[in-house]
């Protein structure tokens, strides 16, 4: 299925850019006419994966963040964050609850809420050579105009 | 973000404003934690009332104020979650290690 809108965005991995990141993709969703709930969800979880190459891919230094969005007509929500930091060693491990490299003050929640925010998330990683989460989500309409 | 802290009956009450994610939790840190090494509450108390977003980073600022609390033998306690930051709060079992609680005015002694 070919997308009826999308776009693409960049920015430095700067933590004061986590919520104009979150922002963008929340007003490029509000087109669909989204429930204030599941707007929320899908921000939290765009929020998670920004952080991610801020704190994780990025760690020591400034890189840039990679956002792309595609809308569908059935109200799906596709967006893909991208880094070309560090990478992830083991995907698997890093998406377990709790599981951190992050220090005290991170909760080792990204990727549960990820997971429990959106219909689907999928990741790719190479170490060293960066790392793409893609965050799906079918958004029911407030107004729904297909009832039969 | 902004917070407020405010010390009554050794109560500390931190009440947070805006959105909390990685890069507002930092400040928010410091700020509670300076005060709370020196006043040493015996009670902690976040209060949400004014918090319009959260991710997993305000998770870490419970946990990490429940840990230096704890140097004292003292407590946190969590008031006035918003309906939409619940799912997050469950999700990351708060209720189980802190009480989370609503309150009519965050101003009023615990």
């Amino acid at each position: 299925m070919k997308p009826c809108n999308r776009f693409e965005m960049q920015f430095p991995s700067l933590s004061a850019n986590e919520s104009f990141a979150r922002a963008a993709v929340s007003a490029f969703a509000a087109q669909i006419d989204p429930t204030v709930a599941d707007l929320n969800d899908f921000k939290t979880a765009v929020s998670e994966a920004v952080t991610n190459c801020i704190v994780h891919a990025y760690r020591d230094t400034i890189g840039t963040v990679y956002i792309s969005a595609k809308l569908f007509e059935d109200g799906k929500l596709t967006v893909r964050i991208r880094d070309k930091g560090c990478g992830i060693p083991d995907v698997a491990q890093a998406m377990e609850p709790l599981f951190t490299t992050g220090g005290s003050e991170r909760a080792g929640l990204g990727f549960a809420v990820m997971q429990s925010f959106c219909d689907t998330v999928r990741v790719h990683s190479t170490p060293g050579g960066g790392t793409s989460v893609t965050l799906t989500k079918r958004f029911s309409r407030r107004m729904s105009y297909d009832k039969r | 973000m902004k917070v407020r802290l405010l010390l009554k009956n050794g109560v500390l009450t931190a009440r947070l404003h805006g959105e909390l994610d990685h890069h507002s939790a930092a400040c928010v840190r410091d700020t509670i934690d300076d005060t709370a090494q020196k006043m040493r509450p015996h009670t902690l108390r976040l209060d949400f009332s004014e918090i319009t977003f959260m991710d997993s980073s305000g998770i870490g600022l419970i946990l990490g104020r429940l840990k230096l609390v704890s140097v004292w033998g003292g407590k946190v306690i969590v008031t006035n979650v918003a309906p939409e930051l619940q799912k997050m709060i469950e999700l990351a079992g708060i209720p189980r290690l802190v009480e989370v609680r609503k309150e009519a005015d965050g101003n009023e002694a615990v």
